[in-house]
């Protein structure tokens, strides 16, 4: 098995967020707003959709060379299991769920002669003999096999984790959102089954300019953007906690250096910044060659810098926000008992103000995933994202831009990155609606 | 016998279908008299008032057999109507002046804005009206005033532009929701003045809402006393306050500080005290810098406390009275080292602190703790009881161990009468007088020589006031801690404290034993000050 950096982080940061879950599980201050989220139907169901999405990542993450394999290409499990999809490439575009490519071409048929149309293609809808009249029957009928297998196989499922669970944890099955969960879970698991079911015999989202299975590609791209979003937090995160704290809570110089330095980091233009960084990684790999030595590394050394990058610029507007609160919260009647009862600053900094600005940090977090995800697209679209052979939502809308252009028009590309990337970014800005109301200490919560 | 102004009969208002606020009252009130609606937090006062004028919150539920205003049955009226009497009939002062004037908007206009609503004049005449009102009000230079916004007025001088802005619509009836209670002392005995004054002028009756009894029974011709929600008396003061029937009147009568106690319990005077001061204040100034100018000169300094000299002798109390404003507050933080721009000498057992620098100083400290107004901000709410208590313990004496920390939590709240298992309980889960005893037994956990208390009932009820003063006298007998007690209260002076000192502007006036200054106070502003205090002396409503 091999371990990308990023692989490294993502696991190290789920590590940590299960550490963090267990040690606030029990904290009231905490469990409270956790119960109004969970009783919340919008923030369960956009739960579910984000728990599969990072499901999809974490399949992503494990990477490992396959022992049959000559070749010396690192894969990862999603890989492993995509096997046929990913390896059945057509020659050009086709549509989504075509049997022929999307434009005319000189084909030569058996007897030799030539024809000038449409060519079949070489994966998809080859069990078909004759596209025309066969085709949406056919598609029809295997949507209805996949999505009967699929709900089958799910009803089964969780009939039987009811049955375990019927007996051990009551509060599963009662409380109201319980419904809304297992409903979304039974729809996107029956769904993702009829979906592979039929991408077995189609291009379910056409192919893309060389050839490459849309579908294949939204679905690697899903690890790019969670990458970005979580990463670049768990890098923004201790520098602007650090700073926010220490300079509201000492005031002084020590506020006043902090100060200078995120009002200059701010008013540099953060492309400028990210551009430099990508263009100083791209020269040390170019210069310690033997160190990068296949291309999925190189391009996930220049992801982890972009998630650096983007985390070193983005610090600032929370540690504003943290820095207000402290400033609130030091004349606190608590915080100068505490210091009356002799207890060190540090201390007073970890167990009064930390605590009590958390709530700020859970909503900044879950706020700003969303826009880290369409910043890629955007950082894609001007050559300083992610590198181009990585597989992410910015570049195949980067590609899209020409592809917009041709008669007739291809756009099931975009279409694919746009609802992806559209269903992520929807779903993580519910739940972070849902958190923010949760956690807003005005509403009516005390303490 | 003329018609009542006022009638109630079986007025109720429920919360969320459950919590009856107020639970089937009635009571009247005649034109020209002045009735007063006493109890405690939570009883149900100040609703009681907002439904009479259908001002209750959304979630509450109003059910009145009558609500009769002068024949007029204000339960058939639509809210436009309704509209039509607030303010022109019915007048309402509520308590905090602050939050109750728009902060952008200027005195005038804001008293110009109900004579629009009621009346139709000139703008010569409304102008020619605001003055009046506001010469009525004693307002001093209304010309000039009427331009000033409300933060430029001191608290007393709002409170008085509250009742010109109710008298603008000439009402029959004036509700005061506690106009005085957070005015100092001498200004609310003004502002109660003033309100008889208007009252002798105009006619108007007056219902007054407060939970001050003292001050109920100078000025009010009769009074109802709520408890939960119903009325439990009704009287005048000469009969209720003297011989009360119902025994939860008697409780607050009771649970009343009275001045006469004055040095009851105490046999120590000031001068028969042989042993060595455990604090010793010298000279002690605290001054802000006022700094003027691009480049912040210091132009000059607000003395907040100007050479002060105090002595606190051990197992004793020293009560430090004064109105807002004064420094007490200044004085009581400062030395704690929570302010640290300080001068003058404190020796605390014989150890000159300035001499005291690192963690020595933070050891030393430690002997002086505090106990704050406010039992609601003065603990982290995410911390447990069991955390709170023992956090003093854990920073000064990292030796013990935890089991120790928690024997020792139990001890504490067992010593200040609260279940043992509070320890693992959060602040909000608690009622204010609780929680003001959490915060005593978190500053007697690091054992400490002096506790300043900084008005440490001012924001509780009557009866749970009466009980914290009586730990703080046990623990003080338990434990020989002395108590520099801040006050503006001068009947809880004379209940607690052993020696006075009244603080002005900054400086130390009077200082002697408690009986000595509240009894012959030397200073006239001293005499002012306990002239001005509501007392609760049963002899003067006797006689009159």
């Amino acid at each position: 098995m091999i371990v990308l950096w990023t692989d490294a982080l993502i696991f190290m940061l789920i590590l940590i967020m299960l550490a963090l879950t267990f040690y606030l599980r029990e904290k009231d201050h905490i469990k409270r707003p956790l119960q109004t989220i969970v009783a919340s139907k919008i923030g369960m169901a956009s739960l579910v959709i984000l728990l599969f999405f990072v499901l999809i990542g974490l399949l992503d993450s494990i990477h490992f060379k396959p022992a049959n394999d000559k070749s010396n290409e690192i894969i990862s499990l999603l890989d492993y299991w995509a096997t046929p999809l990913r390896e059945h490439g057509e020659k050009t575009y086709s549509a989504p769920f075509a049997a022929t490519l999307y434009s005319k071409e000189m084909i030569i048929l058996t007897d030799g002669s030539t024809l000038w149309g449409y060519p079949r293609l070489q994966f998809g809808g080859i069990h078909l003999t004759d596209p025309e009249t066969q085709r949406i029957p056919d598609i029809l009928q295997k949507a209805f096999y996949g999505l009967a297998q699929g709900v089958g196989l799910t009803g089964i499922l969780i009939f039987l984790i009811r049955l375990l669970l019927v007996k051990r944890n009551k509060c599963l099955m009662l409380s109201p959102t319980a419904k809304t969960v297992w409903m979304m879970v039974f729809f996107f698991v029956s769904m993702t089954y009829a979906l592979i079911y039929l991408s077995a015999y189609y291009h379910v989202l056409g192919t893309d300019k060389v050839g490459e299975d849309v579908f294949y590609q939204a679905v690697k791209s899903i690890r790019t953007g969670l990458v970005i979003g979580t990463l670049t937090t768990l890098i923004m995160l201790p520098m602007s906690i650090v700073f926010g704290i220490l300079a509201g809570f000492f005031r002084g110089w020590v506020d006043d250096v902090i100060q200078y330095i995120y009002t200059t980091l701010n008013s540099i233009p953060g492309v400028l910044l990210i551009a430099a960084s990508i263009l100083m990684v791209q020269v040390y790999m170019a210069n310690h060659e033997q160190d990068f030595t296949s291309v999925v590394v190189r391009a996930d050394m220049r992801l982890l810098f972009l998630c650096m990058i983007l985390g070193v610029t983005s610090w600032t507007g929370l540690c504003r926000l943290l820095r207000a609160e402290t400033l609130k919260l030091r004349e606190m009647e608590y915080v100068q008992a505490a210091q009356a009862l002799g207890v060190t600053q540090v201390m007073i900094l970890v167990r009064h103000i930390l605590p009590n600005v958390m709530h700020i940090v859970l909503i900044s977090v879950v706020l700003d995933f969303s826009s880290l995800v369409l910043a890629e697209a955007v950082l894609s679209y001007i050559n300083i994202g992610v590198d181009p052979t990585t597989y992410s939502w910015g570049n195949m809308i980067n590609g899209a831009r020409l592809e917009m252009a041709r008669e007739p028009i291809v756009w099931w590309s975009l279409t694919a990155a746009f609802v992806f990337m559209f269903a992520l970014v929807l779903a993580a800005n519910l739940f972070a609606d849902v958190v923010q109301d949760a956690f807003d200490p005005r509403r009516g919560h005390s303490g | 016998m003329n018609p009542p102004l006022l009638t109630i009969e079986h007025l109720s208002v429920t919360f969320n279908q459950q919590l009856k606020v107020v639970d089937d009252i009635s009571f009247t009130i005649n034109r020209g008299e002045t009735f007063a609606l006493v109890g405690e937090s939570g009883s149900g006062k100040s609703i009681t008032a907002l439904s009479v004028l259908r001002l209750q919150p959304s979630s509450a539920r109003l059910s009145a057999a009558v609500i009769e205003l002068d024949d007029d049955n204000l339960l058939h009226r639509s809210e436009l109507e309704l509209c039509g009497i607030r303010g022109r009939r019915i007048g309402l002062i509520f308590q905090d002046p602050m939050s109750s004037l728009n902060p952008v908007m200027t005195i005038g206009s804001q008293v110009e804005e109900v004579i629009k609503i009621h009346f139709s004049l000139s703008k010569e005449l409304m102008q020619q009206r605001v003055l009046n009102l506001l010469r009525q009000v004693e307002i001093p230079d209304p010309e000039q005033r009427i331009k000033d916004y409300p933060h430029q007025l001191s608290g007393g001088q709002r409170q008085r532009v509250m009742i010109a802005i109710a008298l603008a619509g000439m009402p029959d009836l004036l509700i005061a929701d506690e106009p005085t209670t957070s005015l100092d002392v001498t200004i609310q005995a003004q502002i109660m003045a003033l309100l008889k004054n208007i009252q002798h002028q105009t006619g108007m009756a007056l219902w007054l809402i407060s939970h001050d009894l003292a001050l109920v029974s100078t000025v009010a011709d009769r009074v109802a006393v709520m408890q939960r929600g119903k009325i439990v008396e009704t009287g005048i003061p000469q009969e209720l306050f003297v011989n009360p029937k119902h025994p939860y009147t008697k409780k607050l009568l009771a649970a009343l500080p009275s001045i006469d106690n004055a040095g009851k319990n105490k046999a120590f005077s000031l001068k028969a005290q042989v042993n060595a001061p455990l604090l010793q204040v010298t000279d002690y100034k605290v001054y802000y810098p006022i700094r003027k100018g691009i480049f912040k000169r210091v132009a000059g300094y607000v003395r907040a406390v100007d050479g002060v000299n105090l002595e606190i002798y051990p197992g004793k109390t020293l009560a430090l009275v004064g109105e807002s404003g004064c420094g007490k507050t200044t004085l009581g933080k400062s030395l704690l080292n929570l302010i640290p721009e300080h001068s003058g000498r404190v020796m605390l057992e014989g150890v000159e602190l300035n001499n005291l620098t690192g963690e020595r100083l933070r050891l030393k400290r430690a002997n002086i703790q505090i106990v704050f107004q406010d039992p609601f901000s003065s603990m982290n709410p995410r911390m447990l009881v069991n955390d709170i208590i023992a956090e003093g313990l854990r920073a000064l004496h990292p030796e013990f161990n935890s089991a120790y920390r928690k024997a020792r939590v139990l001890q504490l709240l067992r010593q200040v009468g609260l279940p043992e298992d509070s320890a693992l309980r959060y602040p909000h889960e608690f009622s204010g007088g609780q929680r003001q005893r959490i915060c005593i037994a978190r500053a007697l956990a690091v054992e400490p020589k002096l506790i300043i208390c900084d008005e440490p009932t001012s924001a509780l009820d009557v009866s749970v006031q009466a009980q914290i003063i009586q730990l703080l006298k046990t623990l003080q007998q338990e434990k020989g801690v002395s108590y520099l007690f801040i006050t503006h209260d001068l009947a809880v002076v004379a209940e607690i404290a052993d020696d006075v000192a009244v603080m002005h502007q900054g400086k130390i006036i009077e200082w002697g034993s408690v009986r000595q200054v509240l009894t012959e106070p030397e200073n006239s502003y001293t005499r002012k000050l306990i002239e001005a205090a509501p007392v609760f002396k049963s002899e003067k409503i006797r006689k009159n």
